[in-house]
């Protein structure tokens, strides 16, 4: 048998320390014996133990920090446990995680009740303020954790509070905080810190946040059980609090419903006179203002908004594209995400100026199937194409447009009737229902469909050549 | 408010905010304060450093900058209407509640809300300055959340946004038509505009410039909202479709369910009932279902109200026992995480520890599952549930037994 004795503070990397030079004199598990404080000699120490072959300990780096994590469990047998564990894991007898090893288990289940322990610590430890002779303010605070866990769970306390020096003491350790940094030592008695004004506010705020219409205390006591209660300010009130819950709740609901405040009378008079100011009847904005509450199609229900058309209302030109996407519903204007970008550049290198153009989409708003944290586009079908023609129709008529052009099989549908063979029909010219003429291209989210880069090129180029003809379609009629 | 003192105040509007059900401090940027210059950590999962004897954690200081508010909502304790006692924080007493409550560990940080006074830009303009002191004079890095109040101008949002870890704006009800009928000034529209600008300006701040440079930080812990149960009469298919289509359009973090529950003077619109706990912890377990389980509202709801007596999941595969019982394995992924009893922790346990050995169903139990519930849907190495899957009987063993009503 080995004794092997381990300090009070910084037990475990002692242990580490240990556990390696005992693998690599080849000492079996069952012959070691460990030990927290001071050594006692006696046992059956003597009989050197017999080696057994000897070896380096080679662990993931996840479970030896597991296995650290569940030596600051009060078990006494954990360091004995730790050490068996590390060398069947190194000589690969068992696999790391393997709940059915009960071993591994027991090691899993304490390293989790210790992580709970010290979740526990770092919510319900309450520092109190103490006369402080420096700059820094100082606290402290008394804390009982059911496990040796001080030297685990107060580097965290070390992170959130490091402008001011501070003390937790438990009945064993004492960690301390000062701008040197953190340390531990054994606690001497009696070191619980006296009152705090402060609590006298924590109280009232404990007190109020609490909803008596909803009592529920399992609840409360499963995840904050009785034995914190003794070191907590406000768990003091926790038994009156129960007591009236009922009796409040139920004078709530008994009470009769009063009148209203004069105050009322005087906020209603005020929030009429902020009414906002309408725009101008029979303007283009009067018009936009109207589609905002459109509710022609079951459309209008997911989406965030209505994306109407955008542009100078003497424009010549007016493109109109299929529906808002993800971004355009977001942002409440069209063309601004990736499509938008692709009709962007390729506008510009056709020479057209998107401030001197007006933009709008045949469907005003956005349809798409939700997935988890997704929104799928889907194509909005003739019924909603013909709900949606009343606001195009309307735009079109207030804009007069001496050119359309129709990006994509649902513009076109929506213009000329018919969306179909769209790839024969692009860069033609036909006419929409009241004459004025409409140049028939390819949609710019069918470019970013493409998968081919060659295909996608062309694509491009193709749209852009549409955007060129519309131009010059333009000039020319200017000359004439 | 000449008189009150700050403990009153402090008393009334805490009062005020506790029918927001949001407590969250996980998540967003990782800080702390080891460099001795600021206070207070954040990042990771949060902290519950309280818990009142409602069941509901203390994580957070919840207070109202103010209780005046010109809004009208009949669900709500502060409405113009009511005849509760009315306070105001100055910027001064938020900040040093914050900051007292922070040193002596009683909360991850600060959430702000408040009402309506004079415009919506004013109030979102004094919620931002109390953040703005917090971080810059205090050097607080602790949690901070911000309610942002719908209307509010753009670059308020957007400083809001730099100094808040999360921002929210509740959604309320679960239809327009309610929140049109229960609260008449807000617009649900207005609301979702809101939410959409949010999202835009978080995915904006993650981008990363050619140069490597990121933008302005912007509520790095994300947006969430909260849906009051219980007050119209929407069933639970529309709660959870409504949620459903928040979290793809704005990339929410969480919506929140909120029982409605009686409040001090209430209004003649709204009778006040038991809140319906039960039904809200249902939706929270649905909510779940739709966010890491991947089941569909049409799924989850299929009747319009979850079954209170039994959890979504387990009345899912009742009604659906031709698809069970399920061969642990060999079973896809998609189909474990349906099987009642099985979390998402117990599912990747057990995807890990069948690639290398067989399953029996001693091991279920090791890896976490809650065999009560899993049993009659899986086989096993060992096991077999036989006729149990399809026995009549089946869901009177998770069911609460049948109550005899009052005669008289």
């Amino acid at each position: 048998m080995r004794e092997v004795v381990l300090p009070e503070v910084g037990r475990v990397a002692a242990w580490r320390k240990e556990a390696r030079a005992l693998a690599s004199q080849g000492i079996r598990a069952e012959d070691v014996v460990w030990r927290v404080g001071a050594a006692t000699g006696d046992l059956f120490a003597g009989a050197a133990p017999t080696p057994g072959p000897r070896r380096e300990i080679r662990v993931s780096r996840k479970a030896l920090s597991t296995i650290e994590s569940a030596l600051h469990h009060s078990d006494p047998e954990r360091f004995a446990r730790a050490y068996a564990a590390v060398l069947r894991l190194s000589d690969r007898q068992v696999t790391w995680g393997d709940r059915s090893d009960p071993m591994i288990r027991r090691i899993l289940a304490d390293a989790k009740a210790v992580g709970r322990d010290v979740h526990k610590m770092h919510a319900f430890v309450r520092f109190r303020e103490l006369p402080s002779d420096g700059a820094r303010r100082a606290f402290g605070a008394w804390f009982e954790p059911e496990h040796p866990i001080v030297e685990a769970a107060t580097p965290f306390f070390a992170k959130r509070f490091g402008d001011m020096d501070w003390v937790i003491a438990t009945p064993t350790l004492t960690a301390r905080f000062t701008e040197a940094g953190l340390s531990f030592s054994p606690t001497p008695p009696d070191q619980r810190p006296p009152e705090d004004a402060t609590e006298e506010l924590w109280r009232t705020y404990y007190a109020s946040i609490f909803n008596p219409a909803r009592l529920m205390v399992g609840a409360m006591q499963s995840e904050m059980p009785k034995k914190y209660w003794k070191n907590l300010p406000e768990a003091a009130l926790i038994p009156d609090l129960i007591r009236d819950a009922p009796r409040r709740a139920a004078e709530m609901q008994a009470a009769m419903p009063t009148e209203p405040p004069a105050r009322r009378a005087m906020v209603a008079r005020a929030m009429a006179r902020r009414e906002a100011v309408a725009p101008l009847p029979g303007s283009l904005d009067d018009l936009r203002a109207q589609a905002a509450g459109c509710t022609r199609c079951p459309l209008h229900g997911p989406a965030t908004q209505v994306v109407f058309g955008e542009g100078p209302v003497d424009s010549d030109l007016m493109i109109v594209g299929e529906q808002p996407g993800d971004q355009e519903d977001l942002a409440g204007r069209p063309f601004v995400g990736p499509a938008g970008a692709v009709f962007d550049a390729e506008a510009n290198a056709a020479g057209l100026d998107r401030s001197r153009v007006y933009v709008t989409n045949a469907v005003k708003h956005f349809k798409f199937t939700a997935r988890g944290k997704r929104r799928i586009h889907q194509r909005p079908d003739a019924g909603e194409v013909e709900h949606c023609r009343w606001w195009l129709d309307l735009e079109r008529q207030m804009v007069a447009p001496r050119l359309i052009v129709a990006m994509g099989a649902t513009a076109c549908a929506s213009l000329t009737g018919s969306g179909a063979g769209l790839l024969k029909r692009r860069g033609g010219i036909e006419a929409a229902a009241d004459g004025t003429p409409v140049l028939v291209t390819i949609h710019p989210s069918y470019i970013l469909r493409v998968p081919d880069p060659t295909a996608q090129a062309e694509a491009r180029a193709q749209l852009r050549s549409d955007l060129v003809a519309a131009r010059d379609w333009l000039a020319a009629q200017a000359r004439m | 408010m000449p008189g009150l003192s700050l403990s009153q105040k402090l008393a009334i509007l805490s009062d005020a905010a506790k029918y927001d059900a949001s407590c969250a401090s996980s998540g967003g940027e990782r800080r702390d304060s080891r460099d001795g210059k600021g206070l207070g950590s954040s990042g990771g999962s949060g902290i519950c450093h309280a818990y009142a004897p409602d069941g509901r954690c203390i994580s957070l200081l919840k207070i109202l900058m103010t209780n005046f508010c010109i809004f009208d909502c009949a669900y709500c304790v502060n409405r113009v209407s009511s005849q509760v006692d009315r306070a105001r924080f100055s910027v001064e007493e938020v900040v040093k509640l914050t900051i007292e409550f922070y040193r002596r560990n009683y909360i991850e940080g600060l959430f702000l809300s408040s009402g309506i006074i004079r415009s919506p830009d004013d109030t979102m303009a004094d919620m931002v300055r109390i953040a703005r002191t917090l971080r810059e004079q205090e050097n607080f890095r602790g949690y901070i959340h911000l309610k942002t109040i719908p209307d509010a101008a753009p670059e308020l949002i957007e400083e809001a946004g730099k100094w808040a870890d999360r921002l929210s704006i509740n959604i309320e009800m679960p239809t327009e038509t309610g929140l049109a009928r229960l609260a008449p000034e807000k617009d649900a529209k207005g609301i979702r505009k809101a939410m959409g600008e949010v999202r835009l300006r978080r995915e904006a701040s993650r981008e990363v410039t050619y140069r490597g440079k990121r933008k302005a930080r912007f509520a790095p812990a994300g947006q969430s909202t909260q849906v009051i149960v219980g007050a119209d009469g929407a069933d639970d298919k529309a709660i959870l479709s409504q949620s459903s289509n928040l979290y793809a359009n704005y990339a929410l973090s969480r919506v929140y369910y909120s029982a409605f529950s009686p409040i001090p003077d209430s209004s003649k619109a709204l009778p006040l009932i038991r809140p319906p706990l039960l039904r809200e912890h249902r939706l929270y377990q649905a909510d779940w279902l739709l966010r890491f389980y991947g089941f569909d509202v049409s799924e989850v709801a299929s009747k319009g109200m979850l079954d209170l007596d039994v959890d979504p999941k387990l009345a899912w595969a009742l009604d659906h026992r031709g698809a069970f019982p399920v061969d642990v394995n060999r079973a896809a992924k998609e189909m474990l995480l349906r099987v009642p009893g099985f979390g998402t922790k117990t599912v990747g346990r057990l995807l890990a520890a069948r690639r290398h050995r067989t399953l029996r169903y001693e091991d279920l139990k090791a890896m976490g599952a809650v065999m009560k519930h899993a049993a009659p849907f899986i086989t096993a190495a060992g096991w077999s549930p036989r006729g149990l899957t399809d026995a009549e009987a089946l869901r009177a063993r998770f069911a609460p037994p049948p109550e005899q009503l009052s005669l008289f």
